[in-house]
């Protein structure tokens, strides 16, 4: 039920997005994020986009692992 | 950057794991709180490669199990009248009520739609203006702002005849219910990243401040599993108690205010009825004046009087009580093609991963 996908934004009108989930294009609701801009990656579900996805964080966090991992 | 392969890497799931091991002395257990984590440790194999002390408990988290056959009843009788369209998510149309399911009013001919969307229900309002559109709604706080959007949108629009059957949940309320009942030992919480992408850290606070237990807001790929296990078994060794954020890319410490502001508009917390749990203070999405006119409660039923099934342990499994193999019905007459109890249903349901996913009981 909590399971929510992470996708592109590739266009938005009147609140509405199409957002790009692993290839296949879904519609949107972007009333809970209306900052979220094209090129976005955000969390989709039910239908809405939830939160955007920072992805400088993520690379942070990947760093960080390799780096735990001992990886170079 | 994708956002879900690069958290699979498998060198560095390798030396994470290492790590864990590395770190963890003491036999600990730790709640998955929601399903779809649950799910993520089983799928990915890592529940099977870390220590053996750590022991994971499948918590509450699976809006479906938790919704009590009271409200499943209610649905059906609902969906009985002849004015009503009901619409709902698909893994409740199979969860058995007292004596029926959604699925089988379905089969006898009730307008019943499976929606993945609560935007969809009011879609079918507009379609369908001489029925009473009636959308059964369930989930936590990643679900209750889509649903409070909706129903602001319908108002907007002056469309009157959608309905809705609350029986969302929120999460904190049951985190509290459990540690306080002394049931069940839990050393640490996986909290659940997507109900955090909305509401932030802050509402998790008491966990550590009241309860003194750490706990760690986590992603869904195994790479954030990993982490968020490293991260608690951290805290645990050096008894320490914070709630720390593993899922930053996704989750800011005051979450979504947009939707909260939207789920505040819409919704009071109300005293609710868990599966297993009980009655929970303000755990509920009650709806606020205006919005309770579009209150399905309010819609006349003819409704049985509910009744569990005898042998489902499905209550004592979503406190972490018990685990569904210790369930007599598990697996012998209760499977996934004919579920006795919700946690057989729901694709996050407990019952439903271990039968699908386990090989090697701890």
């Amino acid at each position: 039920m909590c399971l929510s996908v992470p996708g592109r934004v590739v266009e938005i009108q009147n609140n509405r997005a199409k957002v790009e989930v692993g290839g296949v294009v879904r519609e949107a609701s972007m009333d809970l994020c209306p900052d979220a801009a094209v090129g976005d990656y955000v969390l989709i579900h039910a239908g809405f986009a939830i939160q955007t996805l920072d992805e400088k964080e993520a690379i942070e966090t990947l760093d960080l692992l390799r780096k735990m991992a001992e990886l170079p | 950057m994708k956002f879900i392969d690069e958290f699979r890497d498998k060198e560095i799931a390798q030396g994470l794991i290492r790590r864990i091991f590395e770190v963890s002395t003491r036999p600990v257990h730790l709640m998955e709180v929601c399903g779809t984590h649950t799910v993520s440790f089983f799928r990915s194999g890592i529940r099977d490669m870390l220590p053996k002390h750590i022991r994971l408990l499948s918590g509450p988290g699976c809006p479906v199990c938790v919704t009590p056959n009271q409200d499943i009843d209610l649905a059906i009788a609902l969906s009985r009248r002849k004015d009503v369209l009901l619409a709902t998510f698909g893994d409740m149309m199979r969860v058995p009520g007292s004596t029926s399911s959604l699925q089988k009013e379905k089969a006898e001919g009730r307008t019943i739609r499976i929606v993945y969307s609560p935007l969809q229900a009011l879609r079918l309002a507009k379609e369908n203006p001489e029925k009473k559109v009636i959308f059964l709604a369930v989930g936590f706080e990643t679900t209750s702002p889509a649903i409070a959007s909706t129903l602001l949108e319908a108002h907007n629009e002056g469309i009157r005849n959608l309905y809705f059957l609350n029986s969302q949940k929120r999460v904190t309320p049951a985190l509290r219910a459990l540690l306080e009942s002394e049931r069940v030992q839990i050393h640490g919480f996986i909290l659940p990243g997507h109900v955090c992408t909305i509401l932030g850290r802050e509402p998790f606070a008491f966990l550590s401040k009241e309860f003194k237990r750490p706990a760690v807001i986590t992603g869904f790929e195994p790479l954030d599993l990993l982490q968020a296990v490293w991260m608690l078994v951290n805290q645990i060794e050096r008894d320490q108690a914070f709630v720390e954020i593993q899922y930053t890319r996704a989750v800011r410490d005051k979450g979504n205010p947009t939707a909260m502001s939207k789920m505040d508009q819409v919704f009071q917390p109300d005293e609710a009825l868990w599966r297993g749990l009980g009655w929970i203070p303000e755990s509920g999405c009650g709806l606020r004046e205006p919005f309770n006119s579009v209150d399905a409660r309010g819609i006349e039923a003819d409704v049985e009087p509910s009744r569990d099934h005898p042998g489902c342990l499905c209550g004592e499994i979503l406190q972490a009580v018990r685990t569904p193999p210790e369930c007599p019905l598990f697996r012998t007459v209760c499977h996934p093609d004919h579920p006795v109890g919700p946690c057989m249903v729901s694709i996050e349901g407990a019952c439903f991963t271990y039968f699908k996913y386990e090989q090697n009981p701890r």
